[in-house]
This record gives C-alpha cells, sequence and structure tokens, in this order.
C-alpha cells in the first residue's frame, strides 16, 4: 500500500474537516436555538427569586408527592415497554409475514392519538358513564382518577418508543448472526442473550430513555385521567401547569427545571451502561478467541 | 430494578394508607385553577372549627383544574363531596347527570356563591391609550388581551360583560351586541390558552394595551410581577361572576359525609369565610365584611347572567356552543 | 418454502398482537363505538365544517413543515453526535430528549416567551419583521421542538452501526466522500431517517399542550384540530369530540400506512437488487 493509498481511503471514509465544522456548527446553532435556549430560560424562570426560594417550591409536600408518582409511574411502566418493544421487533425485523406494514402502523398509531383524546377514550372505557364504569363502581375498583389509570394512560403514550426504536435498526442488521447461532446449537434464549441484545443495545437504550422521558414529561393523557387530586394523584407536569396557573412561577418553572433534569440524568445512565457493557465485552474478548474473521 | 420499584410501590401505598387513618373523615373538593390560594387559607380555618363543634379530625383535599374539565371528572366519576366552581354551566352539567340537586343554586344563600368578582381592565401605568370603557376597547388601533372566548371560563365572562354593555347601550340590542363584540375581538391579536396565559401575554411579552382580567387577579398580578407596571381600570359596567359550590349528592351518600360537606359549604358564608374571601380580593357576599375592605373594592355597577341572558343554561348555547355568536363573529359567510 | 430458522416468532407476534389489542386497538374501538351514535350526515357535518377544514390544513400544514425541518437538521444532529468530537458532546446528546421530559405546557410558555416580540429570539427576528410567536410560524416552532428527539434518536443507533468496512470499501473504489455519502450512507440510513420523519409528523399532529400557547389561536388562521377537540369538550359535546377525533386517527393513519408500506417496499426491492440469497 502506498501513501497516496491510504490518504485517499481517509478522504473517503471523513468528511474534509471544513465540512466537518460546518456540519457541526450547523447542529449545535440548531439545538442551541431550539433545545439550548428554552432549557435555559427554564432555570433562569426557575431561579428568578434565588437559590432558597428554587429550593423552598421543592421541598413543599405536594411538589415532593408529585415528583414520586411522577418517578413510580415511569419506573413502572418501564418492563413493560421493554418487554413488548423486543418482542414486536423481533417478529417484524425478523420474519416475512402478511400484514406486516398493517401492523406497525398500528404501533405508530398512538403516537397520532392527541393525547387529549387519549386521556379521554380511558375515560369512555373506565369513567363511570363507560362501558366497565357500572361494573367497576358496582365492585368498588377505581381505575380513572386514581394510580391505574395514570399508569394506563403512560403505557398507552409510551407503548410505541422500544419498538420502534428497534424495528429499522434490526432490519439494517438482518438476520444472518442469529441464524448462525442457532445453526451453531444455540437456544433461543443464548441466541438472543448473546448475539441479539448486545447488538441491539443502543437502539434499546435509545427507546428506553425516550419512552422514560415521555413517561415523566405526559400532560395530556394524565391530566384527563389523573383527577388532580392534591398530594394523591398529582403528577409533576401536572403540578407543574396548577402552580403556573395561580401565579408561582418560580414553584411552576422549578418543578419543570427537575423535569429537565431528570431527561439530562438519562446522561448518567448512558454513560453507566456504556462503561458496563464496555466492561462485559472487554472481559468476553479476554475470554474468547477473536470472533471476527475477515 | 425490581427491588426498586417494590420499594417505591411500598412507600407510595404507606403514605396512601398513612393519611386517612390520622382522620376521621375526609373531604374531596374538586375545584378551578386559581381557587387553589382560596382553600388553602379556608381549609385550615374550617378544619379549626369542625374539630371544635364536634371534635372530629376532617381530612380535607383539594383537586384544582381548568372549571369543565374538573365537572367533567365528576360526572366520569371522580369521588368529589362537593364542588366549587367558577361559573354556573359547569355545576348546571352536574345537576343535568343527577349528581347535584337540580335546584343547587338555591341549597345555599346568595345563589350558592360565597363570594363574587368582576371582569375589569388591566391597563400599562399611566393608561397611555386612555382606556376608560368597553367602547374604547372596540376602537380601532387598541390590541386587546383575553383568554379565548369560546374554550375558557373567563374568556366567557369577558366576553358576556363586552356584550352585555352594548345591549345597555341606547339602542342596544342583540345585533349591535353582535357587531360591538366582533369589533372588539377584531382587536385581540390573539387568544390566550387561559386566564394565567392571557396575563403572561400582556405584563411578561409586553404584548397589548388592555387585559381583560378577574378583579380578583389584579392582586395576584401585583404578587408576581409588582405594581409599578399596571393600572386597574373599572369600566361603567361589568358582569358580577358567580363562583357556585354545591353538594355531589351521590358520593356523600355514598360516602356518608353530607353532614360535614353541608357544614364545609355553610362555614364559607361564615365571618371567618366571608373574611378569607376579602383577603384573598374575592368580593364577600356579608354586607359587614364588605364594608370593612372597601377600600379594595370600588364600586362597580354590575349586572348578572340570570339578569341580562336569561341564566347560563341560554346564555351557554346561544354564544359558546358551536354555531352560537362566537361562531358567527368568525364564520367567513 | 423454507422452515423458520429463528425461533420465537409465533411467541413474539402472538404477544404482540394481544398486548397491542388490549392497550390499543380495544381503547380505540370505544372512541368509535362513542361516535357512532351520529348519524353520518351529523358526523359529515363536523368533519367538513369551515372551522374544522381549516384547522386541518393548520395542523397538518405545520407538521409537514416541522418534519421537515427536523429531518434536515435531525440528521445533520445525529451524524454529528455519532460520528465528530467535539467537547461537552455528552450533554449535548442528553439534551436532545429535553423535549420529552419538559411538560409540553412549559415548553409552550417558554417557546411562546423566547419567541414574543421582546423575547431573546423574537426581538432579533421582529427586527426583519418576521412574526413567529401568535402566528402559525410559531406552531411550527413548537411542533419543530416536540418532534426533534425521534429524528435523532431513530438515527443515532443506524449511523452507529453503519460498518466502517462499506465505506472503506467504496473509498477503495474511488468512491469521493460526498458520492459514498449520497450512494452508500443515505440509502443505509434513509429507512430510519423516513421513520424518524413520520413519527415526527404523526406527534406534531396530535400535539396540543405546546402549542395552545404559541399559535395565538385565532379561529381559520392559527386554529389546530385538537383546539377544536377540546373546545368540543367544553361544550360537554363528547361525541362531537370523538368525531373530530376519528377523522385526525383516520388522516394520521392513512399517512402512516401509506409511509410503512413504501418503507417495506423499498426494502424489499433493495434486498432484491443487492441479490441477497434467501
Amino acid at each position: 500500500m502506498s501513501a497516496t493509498g491510504s490518504l485517499s481511503v481517509r478522504k473517503a471514509t471523513a468528511e474534509p474537516r471544513w465540512v466537518r465544522w460546518t456540519l457541526t456548527a450547523v447542529g449545535l446553532g440548531f439545538l442551541f436555538f431550539f433545545l439550548g435556549l428554552p432549557l435555559l430560560a427554564v432555570f433562569v424562570e426557575a431561579f428568578a427569586a434565588g437559590m432558597p426560594k428554587y429550593l423552598e417550591a421543592l421541598a413543599d409536600p405536594e411538589a415532593r408527592s408529585a415528583i414520586w408518582l411522577t418517578l413510580f409511574v415511569a419506573l413502572f411502566v418501564l418492563p413493560f415497554n421493554v418487554i413488548f418493544g423486543v418482542a414486536a421487533a423481533w417478529a417484524i425485523a425478523k420474519f416475512e409475514f402478511r400484514g406486516k406494514s398493517l401492523l406497525v402502523t398500528l404501533i405508530d398509531l398512538p403516537f397520532a392519538v392527541s393525547p387529549v383524546v387519549a386521556g379521554l377514550v380511558f375515560i369512555l372505557i373506565f369513567g363511570a358513564q363507560g362501558v366497565f364504569g357500572p361494573w367497576l363502581a358496582a365492585h368498588d375498583i377505581k381505575v380513572v382518577f386514581a394510580l391505574p389509570g395514570i399508569i394506563i394512560a403512560t403505557l398507552f403514550i409510551t407503548f410505541p418508543f422500544v419498538a420502534r426504536e428497534l424495528i429499522p435498526l434490526m432490519q439494517a442488521q438482518g438476520k444472518d448472526e442469529e441464524e448462525a447461532a442457532v445453526s451453531l446449537g444455540a437456544t433461543g434464549w443464548q441466541m438472543f442473550r448473546r448475539v441479539t441484545l448486545p447488538n441491539i443495545k443502543w437502539g434499546l437504550l435509545y427507546g428506553v430513555i425516550l419512552a422514560n422521558a415521555r413517561a415523566m414529561g405526559e400532560f395530556g393523557a394524565v391530566s384527563v385521567v389523573s383527577g388532580h387530586i392534591r398530594g394523591e394523584t398529582n403528577t409533576l407536569p401536572l403540578h407543574v401547569e396548577i402552580l403556573y396557573n395561580e401565579y408561582n412561577q418560580v414553584g411552576a418553572f422549578a418543578s419543570a427545571s427537575v423535569l429537565a433534569l431528570l431527561a439530562l440524568v438519562t446522561l448518567v445512565a448512558k454513560t453507566v451502561v456504556e462503561w458496563r457493557m464496555r466492561k462485559e465485552t472487554e472481559t468476553l474478548d479476554a475470554a474468547l478467541p477473536p470472533e471476527k474473521t475477515e | 430494578m425490581p427491588r426498586l420499584i417494590s420499594k417505591l410501590a411500598a412507600a407510595l401505598f404507606a403514605t396512601a394508607l398513612s393519611l386517612p387513618a390520622l382522620a376521621d373523615a375526609s373531604l374531596l373538593n374538586v375545584s378551578y385553577d386559581v381557587a387553589r390560594d382560596f382553600y388553602k387559607d379556608y381549609n385550615p380555618l374550617f378544619q379549626k372549627h369542625w374539630k371544635a363543634t364536634t371534635g372530629e379530625n376532617l381530612e380535607l383535599k383539594q383537586s384544582h383544574a381548568g372549571s369543565s374539565k374538573q365537572v367533567r371528572a365528576v360526572a366520569d366519576g371522580l369521588e368529589a363531596d362537593v364542588v366549587t366552581m367558577n361559573q354556573a354551566s359547569d355545576v348546571d352539567f352536574l345537576a343535568d347527570k343527577g349528581l347535584v340537586a337540580k335546584d343547587y343554586a338555591k341549597k345555599f344563600p346568595t345563589n350558592a356563591s360565597p363570594y363574587t368578582s368582576t371582569m375589569v381592565f388591566i391597563v400599562r401605568k399611566g393608561n397611555p391609550k386612555a382606556l376608560k370603557d368597553w367602547n374604547d376597547l372596540a376602537k380601532p388601533g387598541v390590541q386587546v388581551i383575553l383568554p379565548h372566548p369560546k374554550n375558557t371560563g373567563n374568556g366567557r365572562y369577558s366576553y358576556l360583560a363586552a356584550w352585555g354593555y352594548a345591549l345597555k347601550q341606547p339602542g342596544g340590542n342583540d345585533k349591535t351586541a353582535q357587531e360591538f363584540v366582533g369589533k372588539l375581538l377584531k382587536n385581540a391579536p390573539l387568544f390566550a390558552a387561559g386566564g394565567r396565559d392571557a396575563t403572561t401575554t400582556f405584563m411578561q411579552r409586553k404584548i397589548g394595551d388592555v387585559l381583560v382580567s378577574f378583579e380578583s387577579e389584579a392582586e395576584l398580578i401585583a404578587k408576581e410581577f409588582g405594581r409599578g407596571e399596571f393600572e386597574v381600570v373599572y369600566p361603567s359596567l361589568s358582569i358580577l361572576t358567580e363562583f357556585p359550590v354545591a353538594i355531589v349528592e351521590k358520593v356523600v351518600d355514598k360516602k356518608g359525609t353530607r353532614k360535614q360537606a353541608q357544614a364545609y359549604l355553610d362555614y364559607l358564608w361564615s365571618k371567618e369565610g366571608q373574611e378569607n374571601a376579602a383577603q384573598n380580593y374575592l368580593r364577600p357576599r356579608d354586607a359587614e365584611v364588605l364594608k370593612k375592605y372597601a377600600g379594595q373594592f370600588p364600586a362597580i355597577k354590575t349586572f348578572t347572567v340570570d339578569d341580562v341572558f336569561g341564566g347560563w343554561a341560554k346564555a351557554f348555547p346561544a354564544h359558546f356552543k358551536d354555531g352560537g355568536s362566537f361562531d358567527q363573529i368568525y364564520s367567513s359567510k | 418454502m423454507q422452515r423458520r430458522v429463528l425461533p420465537g416468532f409465533g411467541l413474539s407476534l402472538g404477544y404482540t398482537l394481544v398486548y397491542l389489542s388490549l392497550l390499543i386497538l380495544l381503547p380505540l374501538s370505544g372512541l368509535a363505538f362513542k361516535a357512532s351514535s351520529l348519524s353520518f350526515d351529523q358526523f359529515w357535518d363536523i368533519a367538513t365544517g369551515e372551522r374544522a377544514l381549516a384547522s386541518y390544513r393548520v395542523t397538518f400544514g405545520a407538521s409537514l413543515a416541522a418534519a421537515a425541518i427536523n429531518g434536515v437538521f435531525g440528521l445533520v444532529v445525529a451524524w454529528m453526535l455519532v460520528r465528530y468530537p467535539f467537547p461537552g458532546k455528552r450533554f449535548v446528546d442528553a439534551l436532545v430528549d429535553l423535549p420529552f421530559a419538559l411538560p409540553t405546557a412549559v415548553a409552550g410558555i417558554t417557546l411562546a416567551t423566547l419567541y414574543a416580540g421582546n423575547g431573546w429570539i423574537g426581538r432579533h427576528l421582529e427586527a426583519f419583521g418576521w412574526k413567529v410567536a401568535y402566528t402559525p410560524y410559531g406552531i411550527v416552532v413548537a411542533l419543530t421542538f416536540i418532534g426533534l428527539p425521534f429524528v435523532v434518536r431513530t438515527l443515532q443507533p443506524v449511523i452507529e452501526d453503519i460498518e466502517p468496512e462499506i465505506e472503506e470499501a467504496a473509498a477503495s473504489l474511488g468512491a469521493s466522500r460526498l458520492q459514498t455519502f449520497v450512494r452508500v450512507l443515505l440509502p443505509a440510513i434513509f429507512p430510519a431517517l423516513l421513520t424518524g420523519v413520520t413519527l415526527a409528523f404523526s406527534r406534531a399532529v396530535g400535539e396540543y399542550g405546546s402549542v395552545i400557547f404559541i399559535a395565538g389561536n385565532m379561529p381559520l388562521i392559527s386554529e389546530i384540530t385538537p383546539l377544536l377537540i377540546i373546545s368540543k369538550l367544553e361544550q360537554y359535546d363528547v361525541v362531537g369530540a370523538t368525531a373530530l377525533a376519528i377523522v385526525m386517527l383516520v388522516l394520521s393513519f392513512i399517512l402512516l400506512l401509506a409511509v410503512n408500506t413504501l418503507q417495506w417496499w423499498a426494502a424489499n426491492r433493495h434486498k432484491a437488487t443487492s441479490g441477497e440469497a434467501r
């Protein structure tokens, strides 16, 4: 190989410096205007009255119970979303069957449903005037205006995320690796654990992070089914709205900043996962002979 | 992860269970969104009063959100013992559904509304456009900020106030009133999402020459933005806004809380309850208390929805249902 | 017909269908059931009223514009986040999820404040005579904000997954970087890009919370369909609200189905042309 050869390879596998810089500038500029400034504005409002007022707003028992409720709901729906997402993506990406695009479209549908309508739908079913309303009332089971309603509405709006992240990724990856694993005698679980999971980890993680952020931030659907009982069924986004409406701007934005911070926590989560995965592959690499042969 | 979830669940259920254990009975008050300040002060007053008279510890839970959203929730099964709303049409809806007595307005004094307010103008310091009355708001070149007249409670009150003013002018009738309101709405550069959003638009984003708002919100505005930047203008005539309360019959019968619910609402008309209203800048019904706080409630001529529109049951469909006067103003046909 | 090599088809598909039916289809059929109390004429009147038609135009137009903006800039951002090193990258990466975590109302209030005539951004735009807040442009801004994560997060794993060998091969065959990108990389990431844009679009169509604060909500001009649905609910007209909801749902469903079918068809063609052995 001559020096010019490797130079031209590098030239064609990476953009010229000026393109890189322009793209980075454009990307960062876009993010700054659309995400950075709004985030900054939220924190400016939250700290408008100083740190003590900020902390005071968050120490409020109603704010605290709203934070706990929001975290609880987000964690509760997580496993449901993961299991469904992986199952749906597996069926759709690795097999051919009729009506596949119909199925994918149905999975996408909750995104297109206005959150208000999503909430309304569950009122129509579980509300006092709804289909199951009289039966539920007779058995004294509370679904809407209680925790179950909030969980169901959150499940509905976060339903597509994991599946939608995984499908294009798994389709792009094809099924050769899994087929190889199976033909070498791996059981289904071994194949999934050793081949599929490492391949889809990033997509899965992004899906979970997105679903999680959405679960915590959801307002419209939850607002319809929550009942807004302070200290009981008031989630953090609902709390934010009420505080804002009653002219407690600092409290409202302080609570909103908590939600923003929770979103940034994914940064930590991602780093941890990244670190653990790297460690795992390192130990695997050490134990096994190199798998890739050119 | 599962351990964390079960821990969280345990904590949540512990708090959910431990609270009622302290109280002998519990009431849920489902209310509109800016009433929180009022009930935050009122609830401890009543709890003390109830403890003193009956020895019972009463737990009071609050739910606040948009008024009609709240009554829909009650109709759909939110177990409110009492509702405290900012518009009769919302309680009417519950009466139609059989949750509230048909004659709820007669069950308590003063039309079941323990306090009132009215719609006033918030203008920029010094009133640079010299806006004095509703007809000034309909003049060309004036920008009016108000919440959505069809979809929000305060927007509807603002709309009816302007309509009623036009009706009471010499030669006023429904046709001239609709024209007048149409001209006034042409001056609105936007319809805010709610009362609070209208305030933010006017005060923080500095849009518009005048904000139409509840008198009681002017004080909240002062609390948030300071007194230095705005003035309150009282028009020659405005609408008396009533805030009806009612017992949700079905729920109190089921829970056995009728006694407590009745006392809770009755106490709103007590001296303490009326004082609390005045301190939250809501006009008390009690003449003595009103006199005591006369300094913060300038005299203003008002009309009620019942006087001019024959009640909400007529006003709502005529103006705010699809195809009503608001939609006619915005139809190109 | 060859026997399926991979396990778990029946289990995964069955589970998917059951879960989908219970959580999505059954509830949504409740919507149709509710609306069925309307006669067809009544339904048609609600669905094709002057205000309703104008609101479809605003809603779908603004959503399309926002999805297109996100398609272009989302691709740049995703590419930048995967391929280029720069200081503060982790923070920027985490920032992308913000639009989901921030309650939509807060987003709407904040964006309206930023883009109003005296806001940090609005004051510079109005210097050029461009009003954004309280116009349909404001709606596009809000919808761009809430849709961005869809595009970036759908693209990121796919870009991460591109094997460097492909690019090296293209390069060693003498392709320029631009050619490699257009001929090799873009086809590989295009399905994901299309998915991301479609999802951003459908999310935008239903969005209510952030839009009402920045739209201005003027009838026929900046009134979105979800606002009309709320308006029906404010009149306690649940049936009318479900009618509008169904119109939106059907329109979105058709659009989504078209895109998904197109994608499936393109993927099959791609497979056929690349001569992958079955």
